[in-house]
């Protein structure tokens, strides 16, 4: 266990985020000779998608898949690799200077970089029904996340709703670990598959195909999916029934636990802070960072990489750790040998094909990313999509005026649950593009610190050199 | 709303003063839910109670008092033998 | 071609107050802001309403502003989220408050009476929660705080409704003379006019310059925090003088600490970059100050761009050296509640020549003299 006070004052390359992108991008730097450290906030390395990957006491390995232990790999290779890898450990600001500021078991500290790999990948595309805030609803990644790292699965009636690949992959995991699925409502528009064929050729050449029929065989086999139009949790004080329209009659289930997944998107909350530009995609539906070939960001010195860089999923997100890795390597050492990157490019688009169908296929419908009424839409202040629509219709243009006016975005979760929502309703009532909208501006403290945390920054020189010492 | 799989609890917190088994390796958020506590905090805006929702980081509703400290994000931190766990009731007191 | 009768500069809560007392006054203002109303210090500040230890030459207009704020809802039809409820200015060793007590009496000489010290029980009393090595203050009991940023776009929206033109997103290029009138050209096409005002703010230097009269102006940002929610511990807003801090709890519960350390201002591209160091500086400074406050979480900092004069007094009055040009200019970190007042009374000068309320002090020569 690495404490604060155990850090260098500088290191060649921060890597922030311990998934496939950021142990893929340690490991190879620290091979290279550069100093490498990877700050990850979470008790191990591994992201989300290989969560708890070198402490999962799930040994039984059909029920994860083969896809999962992938990450074994890359968590061993990282650990051998000489870089020091630092659990526990959240980063709330990093600066255009590459300073990164790092909190550790309460102790705060300023680290100095030479080069930043952001690796923090994505987080679930926030899905705003109504009575998504009950306990008992959570979302898909949380009963992922439970079942990876702490073997824990769902033990009542559990619903499972909403679209895309993980929602699919979440079923199958929890049917292969006894769990017992009352529905899977599937909230994605059957017109997508018009807009998606001419991305099927590409989509029939990718890994995912073959995947993700099994899946859906397995899936269907043991849980009835029923095509839902509309969806809502209700219950005093935790869920007790999810609420559906499915060909145009409301039916309701009783429910203990309602996972929730239309998607992921990138956590662009580090990135946007450090001044990183980025732009509205809208095939992804989300803001993407700005980044050239090799990953960089718009801010000298600043990578982005992983699902945080557009989603592509765990295997491309390694292949784009590797190459910022590599142009990290070359800008500060080199001498240094490192891969040909022609290879680790040929193997990205090879992980990156058939993204585009899925993308389509399963983009999230309009109702489900615009709420109406009363439908909370910022979870930490409260506000709801009546609110918040009203406020626009007044004038208020953008997502930063929204912030002023309602609050929206400005709890702990710094708009990490609200930001796209907030954009796509100010976009529509404004009948403007969510590109031209924009999105809130990030301000650090990108995750919160206490006051004490914060008094405990060594600043000064003498205060440096005593804790350096 | 959960089960374990297999492994035995080793660990004990303390949870509003009541004693909560837990594995090594969960996390405060993890406990938790395998405790079957229905919610971890109330909200100061509305009162509203709140479990945790994503386990990943992102959402501040699994905050909790942690030994004293409280707005502490459940789902991050490990469960430590004899931590003292508390869910907090709307706006958290300051100092105390 | 557009006209108007006056084309203010800048969309800041200056810019916007006057727009409105020129309207109020029948004239037809346009007022051209390159971002939106509220981008910058005027809407992220620490939204302090406050007359005390102000510069004597401020004085006559923070008193003048103070009465307008007392009655923010009349004039523009939205109380700013303003409330009353003191500023303490504390003292934090007997030395300090000798100090404070020589400034108070001097006011009183001058025939101010709104500061009053105050001893530690009336401290206590005011601010049960400050640390104990605190002997004393000063209080300015109407004293206050307003949300900022719904304060300018009160001011703005009341502005249009009384026939001012507010433009945002169009950036003024360049001034010049065009026979009576002045001749405004911005980013969206000329706009004449026979007055003009310059409320530029951070930008203010630019406009001054191309009029012959370039002043020393730093632009600044002023860091400030703001913490989570936390129940209700204080009600007036805390300021120190031996060290930078200005602290006041939110009717919501969050609480936003300020005191003038400043961030790297990159006014070019509407940017700020944070300093750490000085941000604990500030953190150690309530963690002493406030006990209570030592595990309440911080959750965003941030800092707006303004302008600061050598002097920290602002820039106020007629051109030096163009008839028809009105500086408003140069708050130093402390122009919001000086906002409502300024206005009205700019818009008295411009409408009428002359204004009862003394600006001597303020104006842009005093840079130009040898």
């Amino acid at each position: 266990m690495i404490a604060a006070a155990d850090l260098s004052p500088a290191y060649d390359l921060i890597v922030i985020g311990g998934g496939p992108a950021g142990l893929a991008a340690a490991s190879l730097a620290a091979r290279a000779g550069l100093s490498t450290v990877l700050f990850d906030e979470n008790p191990g390395v591994g992201g989300q998608i290989y969560r708890g990957i070198t402490s999962t006491p799930v040994k039984n390995g059909t029920v994860l898949g083969e896809d999962y232990w992938a990450g074994a790999a890359l968590a061993s290779e990282a650990k051998a690799s000489g870089a020091s890898i630092v659990n526990g450990a959240t980063v709330w600001t990093l600066d255009p200077s590459l300073a990164v500021g790092i909190s550790i078991a309460g102790k705060a500290r300023l680290v100095q970089a030479g080069r930043v790999i952001i690796a923090t990948g994505a987080l679930e595309r926030p899905f705003p029904i109504p009575g998504w805030t009950l306990p008992g609803v959570m979302t898909a990644g949380a009963a992922q996340t439970t079942l990876k790292a702490q073997g824990l699965v769902p033990s009542g009636r559990t619903v499972l709703a909403g679209c895309g690949p993980l929602l699919w992959l979440l079923a199958a995991q929890l049917l292969r670990a006894g769990v017992k699925i009352e529905a899977m409502l599937e909230t994605s528009s059957r017109r997508n598959w018009l807009r998606a064929l001419p991305h099927l050729p590409d989509f029939l050449l990718s890994p995912y195909w073959r995947k993700g029929l099994g899946l859906m065989r397995e899936v269907k086999a043991a849980v009835p999916v029923i095509p839902v139009q509309k969806l809502a949790a209700t219950g005093a004080g935790k869920l007790k029934e999810v609420v559906y329209v499915s060909g145009g009659s409301e039916r309701r289930l009783l429910a203990d636990l309602l996972l929730l997944h239309h998607g992921v998107v990138p956590n662009v909350n580090l990135a946007m802070a450090a001044g990183a530009a980025h732009r509205w995609n809208e095939r992804q539906l989300c803001f993407v960072p700005e980044l050239d070939d090799d990953f960089g960001s718009s801010v000298p010195g600043i990578a982005i990489a992983g699902d945080g860089a557009g989603i592509a999923g765990g295997t491309a997100a390694a292949e784009r750790g590797r190459i910022a890795a590599i142009a990290a390597v070359r800008a500060l050492k080199p001498e240094a040998s490192v891969p040909a990157p022609q290879v680790v490019r040929q193997k990205l688009a090879r992980e990156e094909m058939g993204r585009a169908f899925l993308d389509v296929i399963y983009r999230p419908s309009d109702s489900f990313r615009r709420p109406e009424g009363d439908t909370i839409v910022c979870r930490c202040e409260e506000v709801t999509a009546q609110q918040v629509r009203a406020t626009a219709d007044m004038g208020c243009e953008g997502p930063n005026q929204m912030k002023a006016f309602l609050r929206s975005g400005m709890g702990p979760c710094q708009g990490r649950l609200c930001g796209l929502t907030v954009t796509e309703l100010i976009a529509e009532q404004r009948r403007v593009s969510p590109a031209e909208v924009g999105y809130y501006r990030l301000r650090p403290p990108v995750k919160p610190i206490t006051l004490a945390e914060l008094a405990s920054l060594p600043i000064g020189e003498a205060e440096r050199k005593a804790v350096e010492r | 709303m959960f089960k374990r799989l297999h492994d035995t609890p080793t660990v004990t917190i303390k949870v509003n003063g009541q004693t909560v088994r837990a594995r090594s390796g969960d996390t405060v958020a993890a406990a938790l839910l395998a405790a079957g506590i229905d919610h971890c905090r109330t909200t100061p805006v509305t009162g509203a109670p709140r479990a945790p929702y994503c386990l990943m980081g992102v959402c501040f509703d699994c905050l909790v008092t942690i030994d004293g400290i409280g707005n502490r994000q459940g789902c991050l931190v490990p469960v430590r033998e004899g931590m003292e766990v508390a869910t907090q009731v709307g706006k958290r007191e300051a100092g105390r | 071609m557009r006209t108007a009768d006056v084309v203010v500069i800048g969309g800041g809560i200056h810019g916007c107050s006057t727009a409105l007392h020129l309207a109020l006054r029948g004239l037809k203002p346009i007022l051209v802001e390159k971002d939106y109303a509220g981008r910058h210090a005027s809407g992220v500040n620490a939204g302090g309403v406050r007359q005390l230890a102000r510069h004597v030459a401020e004085i006559p207009l923070s008193i003048s502003s103070m009465a307008i704020w007392e009655h923010i809802e009349d004039l523009v039809g939205d109380d700013c989220g303003f409330d009353s409820h003191g500023t303490v200015l504390v003292a934090e060793s007997e030395e300090e408050l000798a100090g404070f007590r020589a400034r108070v009496d001097e006011l009183r000489l001058r025939g101010f009476t709104y500061e009053e010290l105050i001893d530690r029980a009336e401290l206590k009393r005011l601010v049960p929660a400050v640390s104990d090595h605190c002997p004393g203050g000063v209080v300015s009991r109407r004293d206050g705080a307003a949300d900022p940023f719904r304060t300018t776009q009160a001011f703005r929206r009341r502005a249009i409704e009384k026939g001012a033109e507010v433009i945002e997103g169009v950036r003024v290029t360049s001034l010049s003379r065009a026979g009576t009138v002045w001749r405004v050209e911005t980013s969206d096409g000329p706009i004449e006019a026979p007055k003009v005002v310059n409320a530029a703010g951070a930008w203010a230097d630019r406009i001054a310059a191309q009029l012959g009269e370039p002043v020393p102006l730093e632009v600044i940002a002023p860091m400030l925090m703001v913490s989570s929610r936390v129940p209700p511990f204080i009600q007036p807003v805390v300021i120190l003088r031996g060290r930078k801090l200005s602290f006041k709890q939110l009717a919501n519960g969050t609480v936003v600490i300020g005191g003038g350390h400043l961030a790297t201002p990159f006014r070019d591209e509407n940017r700020t970059v944070l300093d750490w160091s000085k941000l604990t500086t500030s953190a150690r400074t309530v963690w002493e100050l406030f006990p209570v406050m030592r595990e309440a979480t911080i959750v965003r900092g941030w800092a707006g761009i303004e302008a600061r004069m050598p002097d920290d007094i602002p820039v106020i009055g007629p051109s030096s050296t163009s008839e028809g040009i009105y500086h408003q200019f140069g708050f130093s970190a402390h122009g919001f509640q000086l906002g409502p007042g300024t206005g009205a009374m700019m818009a008295e000068l411009i409408a009428t020549g002359a204004s009862n309320v003394p600006i001597d002090g303020l104006g842009i020569a005093r840079f130009s003299r040898g």
